[in-house]
C-alpha cells in the first residue's frame, strides 16, 4: 500500500486485540445468523411435527445449541470463550461432515433437512465452510 | 424451509399475498445486491466504513422496514400464509438484521467493518426471497 494511502486504510492488528474483533466480529455476526437460524428452525419442527423425522430435528436443534456456544464464545473471548469457541467449531466441524455423508449415503434416515444435510446445499454451503474459517481464525489468534 | 416444500398446493397461487411479492421487495433485493458489490469492493480495497458507508445500510434498513410494515399490514387483510408462525418469525428476523448489521460494523472501524455491512446486504435478500416463498403458500 503506497504511503500516501496509510491514513485512510485501517491500521494493523494488535496482538492484544479480542477474539471477537476485526474478522471474528464477522464470524460474530455469520455465526449469529446461523444460531438463529437452526435454533429457530429446530423449535418449529420440533413443536410442530416432532414424530416426521426425530431424528433430523433433533440434530437440528443440537446445530441450533453449537452455533449459539460458537457465537457465545466467540463474543466472550478470553481462554474460556476461545475454549468453548474451539470445541463448538470442532463439534461442528465434525458434525457437517458426518451429517453430510450420513445424508447422502443414508438418506431413508434423514427424511427431512437439517443445516448440516447434504454439507449445507441449503444453505450455499456456508455451515461446510464456516468451521473451517472459524477455526483458523481461533488458531491464528492462540495466546 | 421444508414445510414450504411439503405444504404446497397442487395450484399454488403465486398471488400478492401479505404484499411481499411487489415491486418493494424487488426494489430492496436489488438495492442490497447493489450495496452488497460496493461494500465488498471497499473491503478489498481495505477501507474501514465511512460514514456513507453506515447511512447506505440505514437507508437499506429503512426500506426494509416499509417492506415488513406492509407486510405486517397484510396479515391483517384477511389471508394469511399457511405458515404464520414461521412468517412472522422470518419478519422479525427481516426487520431486525439491517440495524444489527449497522451496530456491528460501527464497533468495527476497520475493513471488516464494511465485510459485515456486505454480507448484512448479501442475507437480506436471502430473507426477503424466504418472506415471499412463505407468503406464496395460502392456508390449505
Amino acid at each position: 500500500m503506497p504511503e500516501e494511502n496509510t491514513a485512510r486504510t485501517t491500521p494493523a492488528r494488535p496482538h492484544d486485540a479480542a477474539l471477537g474483533s476485526g474478522i471474528g466480529r464477522v464470524l460474530l455476526l455469520v455465526y449469529g445468523i446461523f444460531a438463529l437460524s437452526a435454533s429457530a428452525r429446530a423449535l418449529v419442527q420440533i413443536s410442530t411435527h416432532f414424530a416426521e423425522a426425530p431424528l433430523a430435528y433433533l440434530l437440528s436443534a443440537v446445530a441450533g445449541l453449537v452455533y449459539i456456544a460458537a457465537t457465545a464464545g466467540l463474543a466472550w473471548g478470553g481462554p474460556w470463550g476461545r475454549l468453548i469457541a474451539l470445541v463448538s467449531c470442532s463439534v461442528e466441524l465434525a458434525g457437517v461432515l458426518i451429517v453430510g455423508t450420513l445424508s447422502i449415503v443414508d438418506a431413508v434416515a434423514f427424511p427431512d433437512d437439517t443445516v448440516w444435510s447434504h454439507f449445507g446445499s441449503g444453505y450455499g454451503y456456508v455451515p461446510l465452510v464456516l468451521p473451517f474459517v472459524g477455526l483458523w481464525w481461533i488458531w491464528r489468534h492462540r495466546p | 424451509m421444508i414445510s414450504a416444500r411439503r405444504k404446497l398446493p397442487a395450484r399454488q397461487h403465486i398471488s400478492n399475498l401479505c404484499r411481499v411479492n411487489g415491486p418493494l421487495s424487488v426494489a430492496t433485493i436489488v438495492v442490497a445486491l447493489v450495496l452488497a458489490v460496493w461494500y465488498f469492493a471497499r473491503t478489498a480495497l481495505d477501507r474501514a466504513p465511512s460514514r456513507t458507508d453506515l447511512l447506505a445500510t440505514v437507508g437499506l434498513g429503512v426500506l426494509v422496514t416499509v417492506l415488513v410494515v406492509v407486510a405486517v399490514a397484510g396479515l391483517f387483510d384477511g389471508s394469511r400464509p399457511a405458515d404464520t408462525t414461521t412468517f412472522v418469525g422470518y419478519l422479525i428476523t427481516t426487520a431486525g438484521f439491517a440495524p444489527a448489521a449497522l451496530i456491528l460494523a460501527r464497533m468495527e472501524p476497520t475493513r471488516w467493518g464494511n465485510l459485515i455491512l456486505g454480507i448484512g446486504a448479501v442475507v437480506l435478500p436471502v430473507l426477503v426471497l424466504r418472506l415471499q416463498q412463505i407468503a406464496s403458500v395460502p392456508v390449505a
